[in-house]
């Protein structure tokens, strides 16, 4: 197993140099003009000079190495020196964004913490309700339990998370006054008070995107058990005189987590990813609303380091599911 | 009220709950914390790096210039004395000298003092070689910033300046601390991030903590000039969102106390206001939406000579057609729909401030569509072979109508499309995304000033109230071609030569009323010609809690301009 993670490693090392390229020569012959956004007043030669201050001038193949040598070695060696206190790349320049003119790493940093708190609990609080969802629905099939389920999975697929965002707002901001509709990211959690606040403030957008993570992972769960509880080894568990309890939870969940688990790895890399839609709804202003305004401003840099720092992790979490494959099943091996 | 409070933090919402004094007698701080929500987020709060407006107007609160403008377009001093001029001697005879006085005592923030050596130190630093400074407009034609004395700064232009008040005046061009920026010019302009973050300035706010597309935490400044300003010890500038939830923050949930460009539709407003929280402030600038009419033939048939002088519109060049779109076209209709009383039709391209207002034209604001069929008939424009679409000499009146991607403009495009084919004339809608429409792309065959169509529409104003650039747009020489990088103002490639000498005698006028009746006769040119059709005057909307005192919207400067004389009403 450790030979092949090895060996899975080394070949991400040209794919994700191969996407590095696509994905800035895309960015490159795309339209659009990182100077769209200044007002008209401002006279074109003014934005020339402005242009060839964030290095536009330059040709495409020296932009792109200045960039891969910026992230794989300058910011690298940022963050050492942020760790140890060492100075390995004083006067190097980092990867600048267009809008902002600072670092888009300590921007990526400033806006981990917010996306993390709600996409990520979301995510975290949708496949613990998801799971035993699944596993009940699928076990007591047609029963209320299951109907309900799968109302509730369809309402979380089918409505958009804009509509249910506004939605709760309408009715817990501007109605019942419970939870602030707008997120605020200076907040900083010192006492029990202050740390009800930051509840208070999450929920909605958790709520939005929990329900919207959990619809899809519960779906996959129960047709995933269904699949399994009808398999002869079930009943042979069942002869065997196993409980109900060990059948449903050793025997038919393990195999039934091969297909769940590619699906909850993979949505992983989204996490950072942000949730474009519901952060801005709430003004969570996280990663998500950080690549989407940075794409409205023709901002490259920012968007060819996030971009590929999602396909990092959609690399990784790949790899990941393959080794917890192996893991789950251990008929599965790759040597 | 419980919400707000949490908000503002507990130590925060103590202050704020013990200080009920009024608000006349209000001390620096007493009265706790605003809140101000800008949809669209400032990316940084230096603004010779950013022409945006949202970067202007967060900057305002810390930056200052010499002298602002007020809400009536009014120049009044902020860190100057006074403003100069010709009669008192501040502006010298020949037009090429100004002298400014700076107030005795002004501290930055830092409490170090404000000499002219920053004054002149911000030329400096906007004019140096490589480092794109957004504003380097406002320093045309300077050739020396003197400081005789640690508050004079004597100001010397290369050509005689009618209107001396580009440098150092106005929200695009304050005044910056030479000791914070020295290391920061050129180059080296935009990786000085900290000090673009948190530039100290005059202000009456300091930048406690700014996280870039988010959001900017700002206290008191404890240097500002007038000891009992401002009356919020902290502020919080907010970004993200759409104007809609801006204004529903404001206005529905009472979570904010200001809010930016609140432009959602009409009605909605409307139920929003219902709540009771706050109010809409508006006020009308010099933005104004038009129709730009090309007056050259886009036929991509042409090559490299497409949509230049050297081929003429096959009908757009005849008045009667120009003349006719106009008519067709219901501009209080437009404005209900599209901007409601943010908004207001007008017939100049040239709307404001009052005494450049032309009054020639304002018999466009009547639609007549028969009118309008009645012009194109005369002119030999007749539908012959019963199409619906008027013809001449083979040449059918067919047109491109291009403009950006944004829900109210192609609204404005599906009506004005309809009113048209009324009177016989074809048209074909198209939207081009902003980045690319307004990007300026000499390779892009999209952009506003390629205008590879025949009309398109858009908004455009000018900064402060003096119109000699903005009216120098339509010179022959700033129509776009492939000699000058398809860059220029001039969209319709108007060409006049009455036009160019009414240009040139303006840049040499100092009297204001002369320079009115210049600015008018050019507006009327070019509204006669109808080479412009303007639609709506767009004015700015914004919202602010009914607890929030002291907002005088201003659309001449940053809307932040007073946030000094903000203060919180008690009941």
């Amino acid at each position: 197993m450790l030979h092949f993670t090895i060996r899975r490693l080394v070949l991400a090392v040209p794919t994700l140099l191969f996407i590095s390229l696509v994905i800035f020569l895309l960015l490159d012959l795309a339209p659009g003009d990182p100077m769209a956004s200044i007002p008209l007043t401002v006279p074109p030669e003014v934005k020339e000079k402005m242009r060839e201050a964030l290095g536009l001038g330059e040709p495409v193949h020296i932009r792109f190495l200045n960039w891969l040598y910026q992230f794989f070695v300058v910011e690298p060696q940022v963050a050492f020196d942020h760790i140890f206190g060492t100075n390995f790349a004083e006067g190097k320049q980092r990867i600048i964004s267009f809008q902002s003119r600072s670092p888009v790493m300590s921007v990526v940093a400033e806006r981990m913490p917010q996306t993390l708190w709600v996409v990520g609990l979301s995510y975290i609080f949708a496949t613990l309700i998801a799971v035993p969802i699944g596993i009940i629905s699928a076990y007591r099939q047609y029963s209320w339990f299951d109907q309900l389920g799968t109302f509730i999975s369809m309402v979380g697929f089918s409505i958009p998370t804009f509509f249910s965002g506004v939605l709760l707002i309408v009715v817990f901001s501007v109605t019942l006054g419970w939870f602030p509709s707008i997120y605020d990211t200076t907040h900083r959690i010192t006492d029990w008070p202050s740390f009800w606040f930051q509840v208070r403030q999450m929920a909605m957008p958790v709520f939005v995107l929990t329900l919207y993570n959990a619809a899809q992972v519960s779906r996959f769960m129960r047709a995933s058990m269904l699949d399994n509880l009808n398999q002869d080894y079930v009943r042979t568990a069942r002869a065997k005189g196993l409980s109900e309890r060990v059948v449903v939870l050793m025997h038919v969940l393990r195999n039934s987590m091969i297909p769940v688990v590619t699906v909850i790895a993979l949505g992983v890399p989204n996490i950072f990813g942000g949730a474009i839609i519901t952060e801005q709804v709430f003004q969570v202003n996280g990663l998500g609303q950080m690549l989407i305004t940075a794409i409205y401003a023709s901002d490259a840099p920012m968007v060819q380091t996030l971009t590929f720092i999602f396909a990092v992790l959609i690399v990784l979490f790949n790899l990941i599911a393959d080794i917890i494959y192996g893991m789950l099943d251990p008929r599965i091996r790759y040597d | 009220m419980k919400l707000k409070t949490a908000l503002m933090g507990t130590v925060l919402g103590t202050v704020a709950t013990l200080s009920m004094a009024p608000a006349a007698f209000a001390e620096r701080g007493a009265d706790g914390h605003v809140n101000i929500i800008y949809y669209q987020a400032p990316s940084t709060m230096n603004p010779y790096l950013s022409g945006g407006t949202k970067e202007l107007e967060s900057a305002s609160l810390v930056l200052e210039p010499l002298a602002r403008y007020d809400e009536t377009g009014a120049i009044v001093p902020f860190l100057a004395e006074s403003v100069p001029t010709v009669e008192n001697g501040g502006v010298s005879e020949d037009l090429t000298t100004i002298t400014w006085k700076l107030k005795e005592g002004l501290k930055w923030s830092d409490g170090s003092d404000l000499t002219s050596e920053d004054v002149k130190f911000t030329w400096e630093y906007c004019t140096s070689e490589g480092g794109g400074c957004s504003q380097s407009e406002k320093y045309n034609d300077v050739v020396s910033v003197e400081t005789p004395d640690a508050l004079t700064v004597i100001v010397t232009f290369g050509v005689p300046k009618p209107f001396p008040y580009g440098p150092f005046v106005g929200a695009q061009a304050p005044i910056v601390q030479k000791a914070q920026f020295a290391n920061c010019t050129g180059e080296a302009m935009a990786s000085c991030t900290d000090q673009n973050f948190a530039p100290i300035g005059t202000g009456p706010f300091v930048v406690d903590e700014f996280k870039t597309n988010d959001v900017v935490s700002l206290s008191a400044n404890p240097n500002y000039r007038d000891p009992a300003k401002p009356a919020f010890a902290t502020a919080t500038l907010k970004g993200g969102g759409d104007a809609q939830s801006a204004a529903r923050s404001v206005l529905e949930t009472g979570e904010f106390d200001y809010a930016w460009n609140t432009q959602v539709a009409p009605d909605l407003l409307e139920a929003m206001l219902a709540k009771g929280q706050g109010q809409l402030v508006s006020a009308y600038g010099t933005l104004v939406e038009r129709i730009m009419v090309n007056l050259t033939d886009p036929n991509p048939a042409l090559g490299d000579e497409r949509a230049t002088a050297a081929h003429p519109h096959p009908f757009l060049s005849d008045i009667a057609v120009r003349k006719a779109l106009s008519m067709a076209i219901d501009r209080a209709l437009l404005t209900e729909i599209g901007y409601g009383d943010a908004g207001r039709p007008t017939c100049n391209v040239l709307p404001a401030p009052e005494i450049y207002k032309s009054t020639a034209n304002d018999a466009c604001l009547t639609q007549d569509i028969e009118g309008a069929k009645a012009v194109l008939e005369e002119a030999g424009w007749v539908d012959s072979d019963g199409d619906g679409i008027r013809e001449k000499d083979g040449v059918k009146l067919s047109l491109l109508f291009q403009s950006s991607t944004n829900a109210i403009r192609q609204d404005f495009q599906a009506i004005i499309k309809q009113w048209w084919e009324e009177i016989g004339v074809e048209t074909e809608l198209r939207n081009i995304d902003a980045s690319v429409f307004f990007g300026g792309d000499a390779g892009s065959p999209d952009t506003f000033q390629k205008f590879y169509a025949d009309v398109e529409m858009y908004a455009n104003n000018f900064d402060g109230t003096d119109p000699e650039a903005y009216m120098a747009n339509w010179e022959c020489v700033q129509a776009p071609r492939p000699e000058t990088q398809w860059q220029g103002n001039n969209m319709p490639r108007f060409c006049a030569e009455e036009y160019d000498a009414l240009v040139a005698e303006m840049a040499e006028t100092g009297d204001i009323n002369e320079r009115a009746e210049l600015a008018k006769s050019m507006n009327d040119m070019l509204m006669q010609e109808y080479v412009i059709i303007p639609l709506v005057d767009r004015g700015r909307l914004s919202a602010h809690a009914n607890s929030l005192g002291g907002v005088i919207l201003n659309t001449w400067d940053s809307e932040l301009w007073n946030a000094a004389d903000w203060y919180r009403i008690t009941e």
